[in-house]
């Protein structure tokens, strides 16, 4: 039985991979096309304010050393096959290798994502829990209420009361800078770093639990209305027994898909905490590649983006594989 | 029923709010300026003196205007993508899916930044990055809605009655469609409008001369260390309340069309 | 002494139609039934008369929005809430009709053994799977890899080992072949044959024909008659009730004549004798106010005219 799931799930994977690849390479293809026609000239965004000092035949060298003379074509296979060797190529603004500047903002934003998925997820679970056992009572209205104000909620501008409150006018908090100014960066310490993690990921976390809050509660509504809940009830069993052998582990399956399947939002909300707070992570990285014109950054920091929503996508699925029997023992009889 | 108008008539005045208003209260007047709330200023002013309420009434405006147009950009590609999925084959409806995915793969922020950069910024560039990333949710709905329809029996009766396809296309599946691709319109409408907020924010939408909602709340950051909290505050405040009043309005219109999918 | 009385039963549900206008759908009016210890009472019916809300009101299950009146009495004490939560599965258990009232996250053995009330579990649950030919493995599947014929084994096993003295089976034996079904009467009657009293709520009159002492016939929220099992036979002639005679003569191997019209909805509900509007003996009277439960000829009616 084993085996046969190891395969099955190989070849599941397989396929995804699959189509992945076909998404990718169709992401970089676009991408890199979009960021070609853009009127941002990025010779003039590499040399920045020197531009007068620098002649035609520098441009033109410039140019050249960047592989701009040739067709957008040839461009893109130069930058593909350069891809495919792990060379995103080298940023224009902080003129060191793309790669490099991801992985170590990466870890940054990683830390702060993970926060947030994981504070956001508890939280909207365990509401979505309460609001669905009270149901229709206050309790629940509130819930209710908050997650659907949430879910309209400017994350920055979320960010910027934050910032206003317990920054500005409780001082607990320093305002922006992912470490502090002045300091070298071997010299922050790992509680620095948390100082400067909390009122971001607290944002996050605020905003991303509506979405596991409002559909915890309507799974688990459908769940206690359920013809097995009911015979559960007939053989005796209430309140939070009942609920923790038939409520938890069919509402837990599909939220923990769902937080999964949400990596896209947690990765457009972390731009915008990023941002708000000068968190130095790949949000602030985009924007700032966007702003400037630091083409090869952009396209590094698309398919990283593009692999991090995938990642969380092949998870999801993944946890349906693996942990519902019904999907897991259904295609072996 | 009394919600829904309420809120609609809270948001027609802030677009008719935006022509009564005295153009002359945003222009620089360094005599009042860094004034926190008051009578004469309900949401203080700014460091120029300009008045924080009709700034942000014209912001708001403007970003609903923005919204708008990016919406209906969206519903439009939504609906014929859509159509196209339901009625143009096999081949068409894994293209039309892959190309789903396609835009799904990519956080939506992103992919605005990247088209709102590839269309040097400005109006431009964030009317078309909404139009083009707010469409795959709605256009999964019209061709769910389409397939329904095509299978129904009156479409059935009609094609045995040897009606064109342009005529059943027209006479039996666009009118079911309307009430969904309004209802689908206005709920992400909110989205845009929120989106157009934060890429603006971002400096990667409407110019810093716009008096847009984003723009305000950018400029405020830089304000705040100093406790001028009033310009983020409420400015911030209205986008929500406009936002949160669109989804209220499209939510109850979702379950007076739709009543068994309203708990959706 | 009966194990059970329901006595003038009624069960409405309170429905907001537009703004705030209440309506009240009587599901089931007036209903009386008992039921004795070691007999076999079979509640019958078409589908859509409120016979799944009996047993719901027994166990005190219902659905939040539903009111109930009358009287519900257990070993002669009256039937109350916090009874009721200490009873079920304990005195009172339910056969559920299909696999949807599984876990379908959870193991069926682990359901099983969930529903023993008293010693060790694990033993109780291999003993009663062993009773019903269910195969070791069974107890590790999951509620969708069962055949019909296991889930219903498996059902009646949560049953059986919770050791109840009153089980109701709600509709045990729907889209089952008939080998199965002929076994899970014989299992029924065991179960009454041992001591225990069953309610069989069904739609299939056949089947409780051979297996039931009594059988009370359902019609539109109460229950129109109830007849000791020997009545049904012939023409119906037995019969008291104008339904039961009508609902024994639809059969196939009978006459197979329809009864006309259909059953009234709930929110709909005529004024005098439930069944008035299809009766063929109606009379004026009928129409005027709703005929009490009698007793007659060692069964009971609710019906003026019978004799």
């Amino acid at each position: 039985m084993r085996k046969g799931l190891n395969r099955h799930i190989g070849i599941f994977l397989l396929l995804k991979s699959v189509r992945m690849a076909t998404l990718l390479v169709a992401i970089c293809f676009i991408s890199f096309l979009l960021i070609k026609n853009s009127p941002i000239d990025p010779i003039q965004a590499y040399i920045g304010a020197d531009l007068l000092k620098v002649g035609p035949e520098q441009r033109e060298k410039i140019a050249e050393y960047w592989g701009l003379d040739q067709p957008v074509m040839v461009q893109f296979f130069n930058w593909g096959s350069a891809l495919l060797t792990g060379d995103l190529g080298t940023s224009m603004i902080y003129r060191r290798p793309v790669a490099e500047i991801i992985s170590e903002r990466f870890l940054n934003s990683f830390v702060l994502m993970i926060t947030a998925w994981l504070l956001s997820g508890i939280i909207g679970f365990a509401m979505g829990v309460i609001s669905a056992m009270k149901k229709d009572t206050w309790v629940d209205k509130f819930i209710k209420w908050y997650c659907y104000t949430l879910a309209s909620t400017p994350t920055f501008w979320l960010g910027l009361l934050m910032l206003i409150v317990f920054a500005v006018w409780l001082g607990w908090f320093p305002i922006g800078l992912g470490v502090p100014a002045g300091v070298l960066a071997e010299d922050v310490t790992i509680a620095d770093r948390i100082n400067h993690l909390i009122l971001p990921a607290i944002t996050l976390s605020v905003v991303g639990v509506a979405n596991v809050a409002l559909h915890t509660r309507q799974k688990l509504i459908d769940v206690l209305a359920s013809d097995y809940v009911l015979f559960a009830r007939a053989r005796g069993e209430y309140g939070f027994g009942l609920f923790w052998r038939h409520g938890l582990r069919n509402v837990a399956l599909p939220a923990i898909t769902l937080q999964f399947a949400a990596f896209s939002e947690l990765f457009g909300g972390a731009v915008l905490a990023e941002q708000v707070f000068s968190y130095p992570g790949l949000g602030q990285a985009t924007v700032e590649a966007g702003l400037r014109g630091d083409v090869p950054l952009l396209l590094g920091l698309v398919i990283c983006s593009a692999l991090f929503v995938f990642i969380g996508n092949l998870i999801a699925d993944l946890i349906y594989y693996v942990l519902d029997p019904r999907i897991r023992e259904g295609r072996m009889i | 029923m009394i919600v829904t108008v309420i809120a609609v008539i809270f948001l027609l005045s802030i677009v008719v709010g935006r022509f009564l208003l005295d153009e002359g209260r945003i222009a620089t007047n360094l005599t009042i300026r860094n004034a926190p709330p008051s009578f004469d200023h309900l949401f203080g002013t700014d460091w120029l003196g300009r008045d924080m309420f009709t700034r942000t009434i014209m912001g708001l405006s403007l970003s609903m205007g923005v919204g708008l147009i990016g919406a209906i950009g969206s519903a439009s590609i939504a609906l014929i993508l859509g159509m196209a999925a339901a009625t143009m084959g096999k081949m068409v409806d894994r293209m039309i899916s892959w190309l789903i995915d396609l835009f799904l793969s990519v956080p939506h922020l992103v992919t605005l930044i990247l088209i709102a950069f590839t269309l040097g910024g400005g109006f431009k560039g964030i009317v078309i990055g909404i139009a083009l990333t707010h469409w795959p949710s709605l256009a999964r709905v019209i061709r769910a809605e389409v397939m329904q329809i095509r299978s129904a029996e009156f479409v059935q009766v009609s094609q045995k009655m040897g009606k064109s396809r342009w005529f059943i296309a027209v006479q039996h599946i666009f009118p079911h469609l309307i009430p969904q691709v309004l209802v689908g319109f206005l709920l992400l409408f909110p989205h845009a409008i929120l989106h157009e907020a934060a890429v603006t924010f971002l400096g990667l939408g409407l110019s810093p001369h716009e008096p847009a909602i984003g723009i305000i709340l950018s400029e405020s950051m830089k304000y705040l260390s100093s406790g001028m909290w009033w310009l983020a505050f409420f400015p911030g405040l209205c986008l929500l309340i406009v936002v949160r009043t669109f989804d209220t309005i499209g939510e109850n219109l979702r379950m007076l069309i739709d009543p068994t999918r309203a708990h959706d | 002494m009966s194990i059970l009385e329901v006595e003038d039963l009624s069960i409405s549900f309170k429905q907001y139609t537009r703004g705030l206008k209440q309506k009240h759908h009587h599901v089931i009016t007036s209903l009386n039934v008992t039921l004795e210890a070691g007999e076999i009472l079979a509640v019958v019916g078409a589908s859509g008369s409120g016979k799944s809300l009996l047993a719901h009101a027994i166990l005190g299950i219902l659905p939040s929005n539903a009111s109930m009146s009358g009287t519900i009495k257990y070993a002669g004490d009256e039937l109350t809430a916090a009874r009721q939560m200490a009873l079920r599965g304990k005195e009172i258990a339910l056969v559920p009709q299909s696999v949807n009232y599984l876990d379908p996250l959870m193991r069926v053995g682990a359901q099983v053994r969930t529903s023993v009330k008293q010693g060790d579990a694990a033993l109780a649950q291999r003993k009663v799977f062993e009773r019903y030919h269910l195969q070791s493995d069974v107890e590790n599947m999951y509620p969708f890899q069962l055949s019909g014929g296991m889930a219903r084994r498996t059902l009646l096993s949560t049953a059986m080992v919770s050791e109840a003295n009153v089980i109701i089976a709600d509709e045990p034996t729907p889209g089952l072949d008939p080998v199965v079904i002929l076994e899970a009467l014989h299992d029924f009657r065991e179960l009454a044959d041992n001591g225990c009293a069953v309610m069989l709520i069904t739609h299939d009159i056949e089947s409780a024909l051979k297996i039931a002492d009594k059988i009370a016939v359902f019609y539109a929220g109460t229950t129109v008659e109830v007849a000791p099992v020997d009545d049904f036979f012939g023409n119906g002639e037995a019969l008291r009730h104008p339904y039961s005679k009508a609902l024994w003569r639809a059969l196939p191997q009978n006459d197979f004549v329809p009864i006309r019209g259909s059953q009234p909805h709930p929110s709909a509900l005529p004024a005098g004798c439930l069944f008035e509007p299809r009766c063929e003996k109606v009379t004026l009277e009928c129409r005027q106010a709703r005929p009490e439960m009698r007793n007659l000829r060692n069964g009971m009616v609710r019906c003026i005219h019978a004799t």
